[in-house]
């Protein structure tokens, strides 16, 4: 990447250092959310989900504290080029990060609702699911926080291996339910893990492609990407 | 972006090879650039990079400094503006100029805008005047404000309305194109906020170029902006472009206030 010069107004540097770090935290914050989450999940750790539970109250106020202080750069400073497209992409990614954290929290709550599933087979998939998404979170804070457009078209290639991930865990959630009707509650606060662990994957997506824009001005090409959205909604249709 | 959707059709005027100098000083080097007669082009750049002299280079403004000399080629409408042929006084109706500071003639305001249309000979009779008076001071958005008073001196007005005045007496002549010097840098906002407005009505009329060190102004009234750094034309593209994603480096550095 080419040398990035300072403003001559040193204050405007000193708002966007300050946004990036914002929008760093939240990101870790979110990352460590759904870590945890899925911790109290395999663990049955109720205490664990409360703070889950607990801790997105911080990453919504990151995320009005991340808009207030975008809104203020943008009227006071008139950012332009690739200043003004960090600003757009700051209030996008996160809107996108605060999804994220919600879907941990979601997780979470499901936590108290599910006492006999230890015995479904499919959390520990869920686990290699989910390290996996969170790996995706943080390439793509990464590359926000770096600049780096290659690690973000890498990080929407890698997106399909979530998909897969989910249809593989959908199918053999609907098997095990077939086979296991007193489990079909269970299987189905699962399916919604697999469900919410799949859409944080997109949301990674999302948060690559903005970073692409903001690095180069242009949208993330279709043939860049890895395969997205409709895959996962065909399994679904599949299986009826 | 292609390069295709910049290309002019049929530029009013174009600029090829051009060098300007200042004695041995070189203060423009090899530009080249087409104005388009439906497009506001605005030329940006720090202080000093040439824009302003290439500007008055369109209507040969910089004949009345002993010292400049102008190479390559200038046309309008395909004609040679630099051509021993050319008459520099019709050339200067046809391509008008607003300057930084508001320059009104010391006479009356009718006498203002009736000045050029009179010694181009361009009125028949008193009644002729007073429709192109009107005409002009209609288009330039001052007429409401000063047609019970114009026989008052122009120098009386306000800065933002003699500003308006000396747009009203450039068109009064009906030029092709206008070309202004940093038009609002003395006015305050809400004079500002009435030229930009007036700029949007007169495009598409005359072709019109701008220089200015705003850039919010330059992005707000152009459709294309070109961008001069130490003499040289370093890009030109859609304004659009030029602000929200400039392929040069050196346009980047300076629009976002890096330029040091």
């Amino acid at each position: 990447m080419a040398v990035v010069n300072d403003h001559t107004v040193k204050a405007f540097d000193e708002d966007i250092n300050r946004l990036r770090g914002l929008i760093s935290e939240m990101g870790g914050r979110a990352e460590q959310a759904l870590l945890q989450a899925m911790t109290a999940l395999s663990k049955g750790d109720l205490a664990l989900a409360a703070q889950v539970v607990e801790g997105d109250k911080k990453i919504d106020a990151l995320e009005a504290e991340v808009e207030q202080l975008t809104v203020q750069t943008i009227a006071l400073r008139a950012p332009m080029a690739d200043d003004l497209r960090e600003m757009i992409a700051a209030l996008k990614i996160v809107s996108v990060v605060e999804r994220i954290g919600d879907y941990a929290k979601n997780i979470a709550k499901r936590v108290a609702l599910m006492d006999q599933t230890r015995s479904i087979e499919s959390i520990p998939v869920l686990m290699s699911m989910s390290a996996i998404v969170a790996e995706l979170i943080h390439d793509a804070l990464d590359s926000f926080a770096a600049r780096d457009a290659d690690l973000a078209v890498r990080v929407t290639v890698r997106d399909k291996n979530v998909d897969d991930f989910y249809n593989s865990i959908f199918r053999t959630l609907v098997t095990f339910m077939m086979e296991n009707p007193k489990y079909i509650t269970e299987s189905a606060h699962l399916l919604f893990v697999a469900k919410n662990l799949e859409r944080m994957g997109d949301h990674a997506t999302n948060i690559a492609e903005m970073v692409y824009y903001v690095v180069t001005g242009e949208r993330m090409e279709e043939r860049e990407r890895g395969e997205t959205p409709e895959d996962s909604a065909t399994a679904e249709k599949e299986q009826g | 972006m292609t390069n295709d959707d910049l290309i002019i059709a049929d530029p009013k005027m174009r600029a090829e090879g051009v060098n300007v100098f200042y004695g041995d000083k070189q203060a423009i080097k090899d530009v080249s650039i087409d104005v388009g007669t439906d497009l506001v082009t605005a030329f940006i750049g720090p202080s000093g990079c040439g824009k302003s002299t290439f500007l008055r280079s369109l209507n040969r403004m910089n004949d009345t400094v002993a010292s400049a000399r102008v190479t390559g080629r200038i046309e309008l409408d395909g004609e040679d503006i630099y051509a021993p042929s050319m008459d520099v006084v019709q050339l200067r109706a046809r391509v008008g100029m607003v300057f930084q500071k508001p320059n009104p003639f010391p006479k009356s305001i009718y006498d203002n805008v009736a000045y050029g249309s009179r010694i181009h000979g361009l009125a028949a009779n008193k009644a002729d005047l007073d429709v192109i008076v009107e005409r002009a001071l209609t288009r330039a958005g001052l007429w409401d404000e000063v047609k019970d008073r114009l026989g008052e001196s122009g120098t009386a007005l306000s800065g933002g309305q003699q500003q308006r005045l000396c747009i009203a007496r450039a068109i009064a002549v009906d030029p092709e194109v206008i070309l202004m010097d940093e038009p609002c840098s003395a006015l305050d906002p809400i004079a500002t906020a009435k030229i930009e407005e007036l700029i949007h009505e007169l495009r598409g009329k005359y072709a019109i170029v701008i220089v200015t060190h705003n850039m919010q102004q330059a992005a707000r009234v152009s459709q294309r902006t070109a961008f001069f750094h130490l003499g040289t034309l370093v890009e030109y593209g859609k304004t659009t472009d030029i602000f929200t994603n400039p392929k040069q480096e050196r346009t980047k550095d300076y629009i976002t206030g890096r330029y040091g």
